[in-house]
């Protein structure tokens, strides 16, 4: 079943990845998650210029639209001394000659000391995985898992609380979004208490909530934002995507129900952080950016210092 | 002797191969497609379904001629017929009896129902699931598969 010499797929728990790819948060104990986020506060408070990675190529495959994550990789690298080569357009690629991704990461394998991968299909980095022979990152397979966001959000938390037995709020699409599943289940190995608020039919998964119960997370549902926003400690907010909806009326209707606004916020815990993974639509209201409370810009930072922990942690 | 047809229906002891007994009822066909036998394979078969049993009620039987089933094909039949038992026949005798084990991991026997899957695609890679007490695990996107399992065999 193995590859290149790697373990390949093993059962879940087990998995054994000598290979250190990131592939799912799933595979990351919480001591490996709480070892990059120290490394990542490291990284960020150091003074002193960074040349870990010199000589390093990173190779960055994005078979989907990505600025965030591609940018944020392409500087980490740079900050370290590396260098990246990259493909984001399918169409100028082997791909769209009929290609298969085993052959192109086989391929790309020979030119990269790692290989960054956005791909449509869920399971895409794992394939990769496979064959490889350098480490591979998941940077987004499909609606499968996203590690290096939830790594980011863990980090942008952390920054202004504790993880352990934190209370969080998760609102928005927690059928479809990917990053709201990962989060939760990585405050699931925290002890968080989950407060769930989504429209009709984007409710989170029954079999991700029973998984999460299974870890010992609460799970609290609610339809209506108001009725818990003053408990919380972090609002999780995720985009409602219109392309859900049969029309535009009744995702505008819906839409504007599960938008935060500074009136929303009146009298919420002072230490409340609102995150979001971007890009946001109308979720948030503009006027929320001026508050205390908004942390999303700051999130969307930290991806340097997140991915600069996962690129050392996997050529290092 | 001739045989009264009060007796009900025979199946004739086989040579050699392997008998699978103790299969759950109504489940034959399916052991023989987990099995990758076909319409078009040239084995030769006999299958009784929902046969009397003292301990199970009903049960199916089915014999393979001339073929002896090795263990990972022995281990996928544990998935609809856990109860079953192989008995591998040579020269019209029980030369090794054995019952059957869930796999860990089942590769190429499942298609993942989730069409977003990479396994789903041209891929060079057969499917792979891990067997978990909810269900089957998806080991490329995740996805369980919780009930009728049949219906997703390769």
């Amino acid at each position: 079943m193995c590859r290149n010499g790697t373990a390949g797929l093993l059962p879940s728990r087990a998995r054994c990845i000598p290979m250190n790819h990131i592939i799912s948060i799933r595979d990351l104990s919480r001591t490996e998650i709480d070892r990059l986020i120290d490394e990542a506060s490291r990284i960020q408070s150091s003074v002193s210029i960074d040349q870990s990675l010199k000589g390093k190529i990173l190779a960055l495959l994005f078979f989907e639209p990505s600025t965030r994550t591609r940018m944020s990789f392409e500087a980490a690298m740079a900050r370290m001394g590396g260098t990246s080569i990259g493909l984001d357009n399918v169409e100028a690629s082997s791909m769209a000659k009929g290609e298969t991704l085993a052959d192109t990461i086989r391929v790309v394998s020979g030119y990269a000391d790692t290989i960054v991968l956005r791909h449509p299909k869920e399971g895409a980095a794992r394939l990769a995985s496979e064959f490889a022979s350098v480490p591979v990152i998941n940077a987004g397979d499909g609606a499968g898992q996203h590690p290096s966001q939830t790594l980011l959000d863990l980090y942008t938390i952390r920054q202004s609380m504790p993880l352990e037995g934190i209370t969080v709020g998760l609102l928005g699409d927690l059928r479809y979004g990917r990053t709201a599943h990962s989060l939760a289940y990585a405050l699931s190995l925290y002890g968080a208490t989950l407060h769930t608020i989504s429209p009709k039919g984007l409710e989170l998964p029954g079999s991700i909530t029973d998984e999460l119960r299974e870890n010992g997370a609460g799970i609290v549902e609610h339809r209506d934002i108001s009725e818990i926003i003053k408990e919380l400690d972090v609002l999780y907010v995720t985009r409602i995507q219109r392309e859900r909806f049969p029309d535009s009326a009744s995702y505008f209707k819906v839409a504007s129900s599960y938008r935060v606004t500074t009136e929303l916020l009146d009298g919420v815990r002072e230490n409340l952080i609102v995150l979001h993974p971007l890009p946001r639509l109308d979720e948030i209201d503009p006027g929320v950016d001026q508050l205390p409370f908004a942390r999303y810009f700051e999130q969307s930072r930290n991806g340097i210092p997140v991915r600069m922990a996962m690129l050392r942690k996997v050529m290092g | 002797m001739k045989r009264d047809a009060r007796d009900g229906l025979l199946i004739n002891p086989i040579r050699d191969g392997t008998v699978i007994d103790h299969i759950t009822g109504g489940e034959a066909l399916n052991v023989l497609k987990i099995i990758g036998i076909t319409g078009t394979t040239t084995e030769s078969i006999s299958v009784a379904t929902n046969v009397k049993s003292g301990k199970m009620g009903r049960k199916d039987i089915v014999k393979i001629e001339n073929r002896e089933l090795v263990k990972e094909e022995v281990n996928r039949i544990a998935l609809i017929a856990p109860n079953a038992s192989i008995n591998i026949i040579r020269n019209y005798k029980v030369y090794e009896k054995k019952g059957v084990e869930i796999p860990r991991v089942l590769a190429g026997v499942v298609r993942c129902p989730n069409p977003g899957c990479i396994s789903n695609t041209n891929e060079p890679i057969d499917s792979k699931f891990e067997v978990l007490p909810k269900g089957l695990h998806c080991l490329y996107c995740d996805w369980i598969i919780t009930k009728d399992i049949t219906s997703h065999l390769i």
